[in-house]
């Protein structure tokens, strides 16, 4: 395809303005069908027995009982999911995850799984499931684990990216490291030099919409799955990969999605429902519980992070440091890994190193939360750094100013940056009326900054034209939250029609080619890049259209404004025509107008993005008030604003949660003690003020509309501009996440006590 | 085993069924009635995400059994809409974008709708408290706030 | 003939080298040769790695142009949310 992705600078007439989603009437009149509201013919109910224990062996399974109870139609184990994986050992651990094999490895991990004709059988059915356990020491912190006389949670993981190959197993299945130049040098030329540790607890994405699906496998080996998913076409690939099915004789499709956060990209409950339906004969509809979400599905790492950064009296960063641990659970990860890679990518720094270690604990198998692992590390980071700024005696602003990554500068994961926005997003917190309003007793202003780098990838989009003119727009990447109204923009404007002529709908894996999940800020980026292309493709069809319409040469033909313009004097006769008048001859014209566009979307654009808060602290119980939060981001182009304003309030709102109040507790006995919504507790409306946003549009070079994603960045500076409000408000450094009131206070009367 | 027949008016109309004494509303709203409209997001009264109003008062439909609805008025998301026109709540949480996911919107809609009933001028602090029950992981709640403010400005003035 | 930066544990697995100079003129070049010269990196190029061309960050493009004199580099593939 000879697709040119370079910005082009042009004007706007439908990108960037604010209409009314595709798919919003069907959400408000309660019609849309998420991932619990699907039903099949015969259906059964599926339920998962899971372990109680946090780390045991699976001595034996007896399900002759359950098998034998009435109504119930399929019992499985890890024996009814054979290790069809090859040696591919990532997707043996999603196989692990789904139903343990031989040892259950966390609270909650799957064991053995039921279908019964209605909800109290499965119940009951799992009841009569006798498991025989051999219990063995656990581990859940993160520190605790990389002792070396922590349980081992898997004997066979030796330590990859050391120098020397350990000959000891450990629970480290990883180090990593990125930087340049020389710390040890760095640091020898700072005058002042700060150096703390900070921990963050586990967090969950809270998406309100548990995991849902009905799965149906026919006798011919054919299969259909319903389920709410960030990525249908890779939870086809894997389900079909670990069922043994080929892919394209299971037609996934995607519901909507109540809320995702990067908690929807791996399956769990799937190829279980898959399984149990086979053996079943019968569709299997399996919907977890919210205990289940929390205690089976996959939260964020538990992070331990030491910080060091030196600096000259004037303001100048000399060297920075830090050594990163994360959490994977009892899986290998790469968590670590990108907090190495992100955590002072918003800085201009010579000197500068990081470490990361990837530890397995038993606790669930991690998986992304929006920027994942940027947030916990830009908390380490934008805390050492703003206890710099005042150590030095400068304005925290000024100093990130005076440090700020711009173009050209190497970032400290490696790769020179391109144009980017973290001068300018710097410069517009300094100048927001927020820096400036008065702070009352207790209160304190807090600001920090965040790096996300973006994806795009596999792509694929079909544009269809309808002989009544209307244009059907086909997408694979699922809308997690306005997507269809944006692609929607996109598709008008290229094709110069009115947003109210398009419908836009996610098709399902057997309509449309190949898409990456909608992870890494993609879905706009990506999809709006084959939508575009899929637009221009139409064009040409178009175009080619109105020629033989008018009987004249097609290069003479031009696409403006939504219609065909035959340009050149010697057609001064001929009246443009509309796209609507070309659909309606396309039956005698060559048949059906459509575009189609296949692309990996490349040069996703990095983002930046400061946030400013005001938090209130009474420093006799130690609780905190959000009093105003102002989130300052690139958008590249907010192609509509109003769902950009959305994305940043949503992820600050997040972040809020995450850097207040959200935590996995674990008892003694290794046991999640607040799986649920009531002792885990996300923050509500009254928590929170209005969150004020401005958008940034420095252009994507490498996007045509200079789109870049926006979904995920604004996630990462909450935790740490709400730990320097929270800091400045009790006057003392807080450097454990979640500053829950109980931490504050103990963190006050160890201040007070000197 | 045996079902308790319960008579009950849903969104208007009479409706009659029969639910086993442990089923809770929520459960035969979604699987016996087809209203699936009301979203099961926790079963345990914390989300809000199964709000439904009973006799006047909001209530969470998974909290409420099936059997308890005999003799009284349910209101739904279902029922929100009349005909071809959207409630104003619902034409301002289009406007506003109030939504993003849409699983939280059912139980937000009519949980706003009780408290208008209620409280026709709520200033930003009630309606902030009037929906805490509702939670929300989306939208940070400000475009949910200022689409109720309208919501009950416009109400106002019809 | 491009100068490509690896990183850190890349590097360890091409002799502790951090860069290395490969006769490469796309994407799917330059991992052929890398593969080739430094055949521990085969593994991690099989995994998926992702590819910086000046700044801009590449993940499945096998047909992308190495431009003479651009900064080339290897990154690990990332996750997102």
């Amino acid at each position: 395809m000879n697709f040119d992705p370079r910005f082009s600078g042009r004007k706007f007439a439908s990108v960037g303005t604010r209409p009314v989603r595709p798919d919003g009437v069907d959400k408000v009149t309660g019609r849309a069908r998420y991932g619990a509201d699907f039903n099949m013919a015969g259906q059964l109910v599926g339920r998962v027995l899971r372990s109680p224990h946090a780390h045991a062996i699976i001595k034996k399974i007896d399900t002759s009982k359950a098998e034998k109870l009435s109504g119930v139609k399929a019992v499985i184990t890890a024996k009814d999911l054979p290790d069809l994986t090859d040696g591919d050992a990532g997707m043996y651990d999603v196989l692990d995850n789904c139903m343990a094999r031989t040892k259950a490895l966390y609270d909650g991990h799957a064991v053995a799984a039921v279908a019964a004709v209605d909800a109290r059988t499965a119940r009951q059915a799992l009841k009569l499931i006798e498991v025989d356990y051999e219990v063995l020491p656990h581990v859940t912190d993160v520190d605790e684990a990389m002792q070396h006389h922590a349980p081992l949670i898997n004997e066979a993981t030796f330590t990859e990216g050391l120098e020397e190959k350990p000959v000891k197993p450990s629970n480290v299945t990883k180090r990593s490291q990125f930087g340049h130049g020389d710390v040890h040098q760095g640091f020898g030329h700072a005058d002042h030099i700060i150096e703390r540790s900070f921990k963050t607890e586990q967090t969950h994405q809270g998406y309100i919409e548990p995991h849902a699906c009905v799965a149906s496998v026919n006798l011919d080996g054919t299969a259909e799955l319903w389920v709410c998913t960030q990525g249908h076409f890779v939870y086809r690939q894997h389900c079909a990969q670990l069922l043994g099915l080929e892919a394209s004789k299971l037609r996934v499709t995607s519901s909507e999605i109540g809320g995702g956060f990067g908690g929807k990209t791996h399956v769990w409950a799937e190829p279980v429902a898959l399984a149990l339906s086979r053996k079943a004969g019968r569709p299997v509809k399996l919907v977890m519980t919210r205990d289940e979400v929390f205690r089976a599905s996959g939260p964020t790492s538990a992070t331990s992070i030491d910080v060091k950064i030196g600096a000259r009296k004037d303001g100048t960063i000399t060297a920075a440091e830090a050594t990163l641990r994360y959490t994977s659970g009892p899986y290998a990860g790469t968590w670590a890994e990108i907090g190495a890679m992100t955590a002072f990518a918003c800085y201009k720094l010579d000197n500068v190193k990081t470490v990361g270690y990837e530890v397995l604990v038993n606790r669930p198998k991690t998986a992304a939360y929006r920027a994942p692992s940027a947030p916990m590390a830009a908390f380490a980071v934008e805390s050492a750094i703003d206890e710099l700024a005042k150590e030095i005696g400068i304005d925290p602003v000024e100093f990130r100013i005076k440090n700020a990554a711009q173009e050209g500068t190497r970032s400290s994961y490696g790769p020179v940056y391109g144009p980017i926005g973290i001068g300018p997003t710097l410069e517009a917190a300094k100048n927001h009326p927020h820096m400036k309003a008065p702070l009352k007793a207790n209160q304190g202003r807090g600001m920090a900054c965040g790096f996300w780098f973006n994806f795009g990838g596999q792509t694929c989009v079909d544009l269809n034209i309808g002989m009544d003119g209307s244009v059907s727009l086909a997408v694979g990447t699922v809308d997690v939250g306005g997507s269809r109204a944006s692609l929607s923009l996109v598709a008008a404007e290229e094709l110069g029609i009115d947003y109210s002529q398009l419908k836009a709908i996610v098709a399902d894996t057997s309509s449309l080619g190949y898409n990456d999940m909608t992870d890494g800020s993609r879905g706009t980026f990506s999809s709006s890049m084959a939508t575009i292309s899929a637009a221009r493709n139409a064009i040409k069809i178009l175009r080619d259209r109105a020629a033989q319409m008018w009987d004249v040469p097609v290069d003479d033909v031009i696409w403006e404004k939504g219609h065909a313009i035959a340009k050149g004097e010697k057609y001064g006769n001929l009246s443009p025509l509309s796209l609507k008048e070309i659909a309606a001859q396309s039956g005698k014209t060559g048949g059906p107008i459509a575009g189609h566009s296949e692309l990996v979307a490349d040069g996703a654009g990095v983002s930046f993005a400061t946030h400013i808060c005001d938090i209130e602290v009474d420093p006799q119980t130690g609780a905190t008030r959000v009093i105003r939060y102002t989130v300052v981001q690139d958008a590249g182009k907010a192609v509509h604003p109003t769902y950009v304003e959305g994305q940043y309030q949503g992820g600050a709102a997040q972040g809020i949660g995450w850097a207040l109040n959200e935590e996995y507790i674990y008892g003694k006995d290794g046991r999640l003690q607040n799986p649920g919504f009531l002792d885990y507790r996300i923050p509500v409306c009254s928590d929170l003020p209005m969150i004020d946003t401005q958008i940034l549009e420095i252009p994507n070079p490498n996007h045509p509309y200079g789109v870049r994603g926006v979904g995920e960045t604004s996630i990462v500076p909450p935790l740490a501009a709400i730990a320097n409000a929270v800091s400045n408000a009790a006057g003392v450094r807080m450097t454990h996440i979640p500053m829950s009131p109980p931490r504050i206070l103990a963190a006050i009367e160890a201040e007070r006590k000197g | 085993m045996a079902g308790i027949a319960v008579s009950t008016t849903i969104n208007g109309d009479g409706v009659e069924y029969l639910c086993q004494p442990d089923e809770t509303l929520l459960d035969v709203l979604r699987d016996r009635l087809g209203l699936t409209g009301a979203k099961e997001g926790c079963g345990t009264g914390d989300c809000g995400a199964c709000s439904v109003i009973v006799d006047g008062r909001l209530v969470c439909s998974c909290l409420v059994l099936g059997a308890e609805a005999e003799g009284r008025k349910v209101e739904t998301i279902e029922g929100m809409a009349h005909g071809e026109q959207l409630h104003p709540l619902q034409q301002k949480f289009l406007e506003h974008a109030a939504l993003q996911c849409g699983i939280c919107t059912p139980g937000f809609l009519i949980a706003a709708k009780d408290l208008l009933e209620k409280n026709p001028s709520p200033t930003e602090e009630e309606i902030r408290f009037g929906l805490a029950g509702n939670l929300c992981r989306c939208t940070g709640y400000d475009k949910i706030v200022r689409a109720v403010q309208d919501a009950a400005t416009m109400m106002k003035g019809a | 003939m491009v100068e490509v930066t690896l990183w850190g544990a890349l590097g360890q697995l091409a002799g502790g080298r951090s860069k290395v100079e490969v006769e490469a003129k796309d994407i799917r070049e330059l991992f052929r040769k890398l593969a080739e010269q430094y055949p521990a990196l085969e593994p991690w190029i099989e995994k998926g790695i992702a590819v910086s061309i000046d700044g801009v960050i590449y993940r499945d493009t096998w047909g992308k142009r190495l431009p003479e004199g651009a900064e080339i580099f290897l990154l690990p593939r990332l996750a997102g949310g």
